[in-house]
């Protein structure tokens, strides 16, 4: 393979992995726009989508099949069940701890994502599951580039969702909504808006794409963990903060900046993939230190 | 003088025990005595599991200085504690150093490793922070995975245990003992520092950051030396730790390791000493009376713990009267 | 001599200007007031002069020192305290630990002398317990040291605040709106305190405030600012005849009303 064959082939992989980034990072950056929550759990509703997607596929592949199209509509349910999911934590977890002190909510959301991965756990005895989607292996050759139709549909899928997020967020009342929380809630409340419902639909929609993202990586990877969604969880964080948390557009660029990087990165002299995730986290601790408002987001406001 | 001060309620309603100099020896003696007596009733299967319990309560105490004191969610604590355990083992198998000077080394690279990795983080809004200590856990135990000198994934075995004055520490018995003493000066010195110019600092910083400032505290120092101490504490727990087993390996040191620790805090009781050394025995002793539940014993620590911060997020141990 | 010295400061946030070259300055043992209608920017000075803004120009010094590039805590070391418009007590400690935290910038025992106890560290405990009660009792708070300082009435809460300020060891309290909030009896025990604060303890007094009879009754000098703009600076005889602070009050007749107080 010449530098070039590696170049084309690592970004494939990149943009591949930076689609699954950025759907988990859009949850995170959702949330803390309107809630200033930093959601723990969210990586682990990724994880339940995931699982949820394959119960729901094994219900539906005698019907439909286990390729594109049973993978596709076990992708909406998921998307529908943690939807909803994400809304019960929401009112169960954090909606009464919202005036608690900081620390308070970072660790009950620490502890809703300890109960649904301890929950998987439990449920899986810890084993990995297979995920069981039946999917060809044909593909387009590009010269000596292969890039799988798995690979298209899985981008042009993410790519729907994220466009799909946007219209909603810049053209229905929710989504002027939402934004309109992100800058000032109490004032939103006197407006007359309903605040609850709009935090309600954003941790709907957060978690749906979460879901999303859970169902198409078990399809593509071929098996599910109760711990997949740990590592995403904080690299999905990393992509959000990345692009500016809090900015939409920021987390699909978060996302695929931070899926190019790694899988780049690992193709660095001393970088194998033993070091993959050292070189993930070393890239989260530095944007935080050093541009922690990220490329798109707004800088902070003054204090007091 | 109207009174003495009062200094953070970290003694969560027991003060009442040692008021006076008399019930202060009574209730010194008494612990002691339980603490002396307890492995020879028990037997030496509980004696193991106590010694572990010390050993939390020893991290937990560390962890506290970070989480209770200075209000900082720090989620890799795990990484001070494979500090002190790996220098323990590096330095006494590669450089055949005695355990003694590896203890000091440990928890001077501690401190090194809390100024690297909090200088730059403790001006971060507080989630941020979280994260950011997560991530430096997960770095340090895929550190120790992947490098040579830490014996990859396997790990290191054969580290020698210590002798003390002529007295070769071996036996769980004599380790058990060498945990009560780290134990006890852990929570004299926690004790100490919540009622000292610096642990009112943690609180004043935790309660309010701008008012702080303006009475002169310096909030980034401040949190520094919160997270400097509890480094201290995770890494001389880390190296007994490696010395105790005589193996080490990275999953010792994972994120559930973390959470483990911080479990101990929140659930007791974080901020309170009672609360705290509650809280390390929950964690190590639940598993042993819920033998049966086996991979449900975590679900039932993350179900306590969202359960604790929903309802009663001061943690099991009564919250002491203010006076 | 002049002990605070604001020269040209601007201070703007994304693109509003809140303070436009402002001059001010606090001679050394005056009490001055710093007055204007709401919004004109004054807490906005306060902050900038305590650190927590950092105005895009000018100079600000203390004591002939540049504190411009000086965070809050540095700023309090060299001789500043404050307090807050809306009273920022550390409400679940005790009243004594809230005016204890004013004594932290004037002492230095660290992790060490803690765990050992050493004897500097007794008697540096000893000492800022000492000196906490003293400002405790010189703001008239004789009791009830332990309860939670967030229990405690309002009025008495601004003294605690006081108190914790005066800790420090201060050369200049800034006070924004102590008497906010207060009744009548206790506005005239503040307005005796914040004189026997200058005569007694040597220190500087510049306050904001908008009962402008207190204003009047206690300033030596009075400086307005309005819209960000300082638009006059004198005795209280002459602010309350300058044309342009009666107008930038309230309008010209009701202005004139106000400021006679």
């Amino acid at each position: 393979m010449t530098l070039f064959d590696i170049f084309t082939h690592q970004l494939v992989n990149g943009i591949v992995l930076g689609s699954f980034y950025a759907l988990v990072a859009l949850g995170y950056t959702m949330v803390f726009g309107v809630v200033k929550l930093l959601n723990f759990a969210h990586g682990d509703l990724y994880m339940v989508g995931g699982f949820a997607g394959f119960l729901i596929l094994s219900f539906l592949a005698p019907f439909l099949g286990a390729g594109w199209l049973g993978v596709a509509v076990s992708m909406l349910f998921a998307m529908l069940a943690v939807g909803f999911l994400g809304v019960v934590i929401e009112r169960v977890a954090y909606a009464p701890m919202l005036s608690a002190p900081r620390l308070s909510i970072l660790i009950t959301a620490l502890a809703v994502s300890l109960v649904l991965q301890n929950a998987v756990l439990a449920l899986t005895k810890g084993q990995y599951q297979p995920f069981g989607a039946q999917f060809g292996f044909g593909g387009v050759n590009l010269g000596t580039l292969f890039i799988s139709y798995n690979q298209m549909v899985l981008v042009a899928t993410a790519g729907v969702l994220m466009l799909g997020l946007e219209l909603f967020v810049s053209r229905t009342q929710y989504g002027r909504a939402m934004r309109a929380i992100s800058v000032d809630k109490d004032m939103c409340r006197l407006m007359g808006i309903n605040v609850n419902a709009v935090i309600a639909v954003t941790f709907f929609l957060g978690s749906a794409l979460a879901a999303a993202a859970g169902t198409m990586a078990g399809a593509y990877y071929g098996s599910l963990w109760y711990f997949m969604g740990f590592l995403i969880g904080l690299k999905a964080f990393t992509a959000a903060v990345i692009g500016g948390i809090g900015s939409i557009p920021g987390a699909m660029l978060g996302g695929l900046i931070l899926g190019l990087l790694e899988s780049f990165g690992t193709q660095l002299p001393g970088v194998g993939s033993g070091w993959k995730d050292v070189f993930s986290f070393s890239v989260l601790i530095l944007v935080l230190v050093f541009k922690p408002t990220g490329l798109l987001g707004k800088p902070e406001q003054e204090r007091m | 003088m109207a009174a003495l001060p009062q200094g953070a309620n970290v003694w969560g309603g027991l003060a009442v025990l040692f008021d006076t100099p008399a019930k202060r020896v009574a209730a010194i003696a008494v612990v002691l005595a339980a603490m002396i007596v307890a492995p020879l009733l028990l037997g030496p299967y509980a004696t193991v599991i106590l010694t572990n319990a010390l050993l939390y309560v020893v991290l937990a105490l560390g962890l506290n200085i970070v989480v209770g004191y200075a209000g900082l969610l720090d989620l890799g604590f795990a990484a001070f504690f494979a500090v002190g355990a790996y220098t323990v083992g590096i330095t006494t198998l590669h450089f055949g150093l005695n355990f003694w000077l590896a203890l000091p080394l440990a928890i001077v690279f501690a401190i090194i490793a809390g100024v690297v990795i909090g200088t730059p983080t403790l001006r971060l809004r507080s989630d941020y922070l979280a994260i950011v200590t997560l991530g430096f856990g997960e770095i340090v135990r895929l550190s120790a995975r992947n490098l040579r000198e830490t014996g990859g994934a396997s790990g290191l075995t054969g580290i020698d245990s210590p002798w003390l004055f002529g007295w070769h520490i071996e036996t769980p018995l004599d380790f058990y003992y060498v945990f009560c003493g780290l134990a006890i000066i852990g929570v004299v010195a926690s004790a100490r520092l919540a009622n000292s110019r610096l642990g009112r600092a943690w609180l004043y910083v935790r309660h309010d950051e701008d008012a702080a400032e303006a009475m002169g505290i310096d909030r980034v120092r401040v949190k520094l030396a919160a997270y400097i101490v509890g480094a201290i504490y995770g890494a001389v727990g880390g190296a007994f730790f490696a010395a105790n087993l005589g193996a080490i390996s990275p999953e010792s040191f994972s994120f559930q390791q973390s959470v483990l620790i911080l479990m101990a805090v929140i659930l007791g009781g974080m901020g309170k000493i009672p609360g705290v050394v509650l809280g390390a025995f929950i964690v190590i002793l639940a598993p042993e009376l819920l033998r049966d539940v086996g991979d449900l014993r975590l679900l039932i620590f993350a179900v306590g713990l969202l359960l604790v911060m929903l309802f009663r997020p001061s943690g099991i141990w009564p919250t002491g009267g203010r006076k | 001599m002049t002990l605070l010295d604001v020269k040209g400061v601007s201070l703007s946030f994304a693109g509003s200007k809140v303070l436009q070259n402002v001059d001010f300055a606090v001679p050394a043992g005056a009490i001055v007031s710093l007055i204007g209608p709401n919004g004109a920017g004054k807490t906005s000075l306060f902050n900038s002069i305590t650190g927590f803004y950092k105005p895009q120009q000018g100079s600000i010094k203390v004591g002939g020192v540049e504190t411009m590039r000086m965070k809050p805590h540095q700023v309090t070391r060299l001789g500043i305290a404050r307090t807050f418009q809306n009273v920022r007590l550390f409400r679940e400690m005790s009243v004594l630990e809230n005016v204890m935290s004013g004594m932290h910038c004037r002492t230095s025992a660290g992790v060490v002398d803690a765990v050992l106890r050493l004897p500097g560290q007794r008697r540096e405990e000893a000492a800022i317990h000492a000196f906490s009660a003293e400002c405790l009792r010189f703001v008239g708070i004789e009791d009830g040291w332990h309860r939670d300082a967030g229990t405690l009435a309002y009025g008495w809460q601004r003294r605690v605040e006081i108190a914790r300020a005066l800790a420090t060891q201060p050369r200049l309290l800034l006070l924004d709106e102590p008497a906010a909030g207060l009744t009548a009896g206790e506005k005239q025990e503040l307005i005796g305190l914040i004189g026997r604060i200058r005569d007694e303890r040597g220190i500087s007094v510049l306050l904001i405030e908008h009962d402008t009879g207190l204003v009047m009754r206690i300033s030596e000098r009075i400086s307005v600012l309005d819209h960000g703009v300082m638009i006059a600076e004198g005795t209280v005889r002459e602010i309350q005849t300058n044309p342009r602070v009666i107008e930038a009050y309230l309008g010209v007749e009701e202005g004139e009303a106000e400021l006679a107080g």
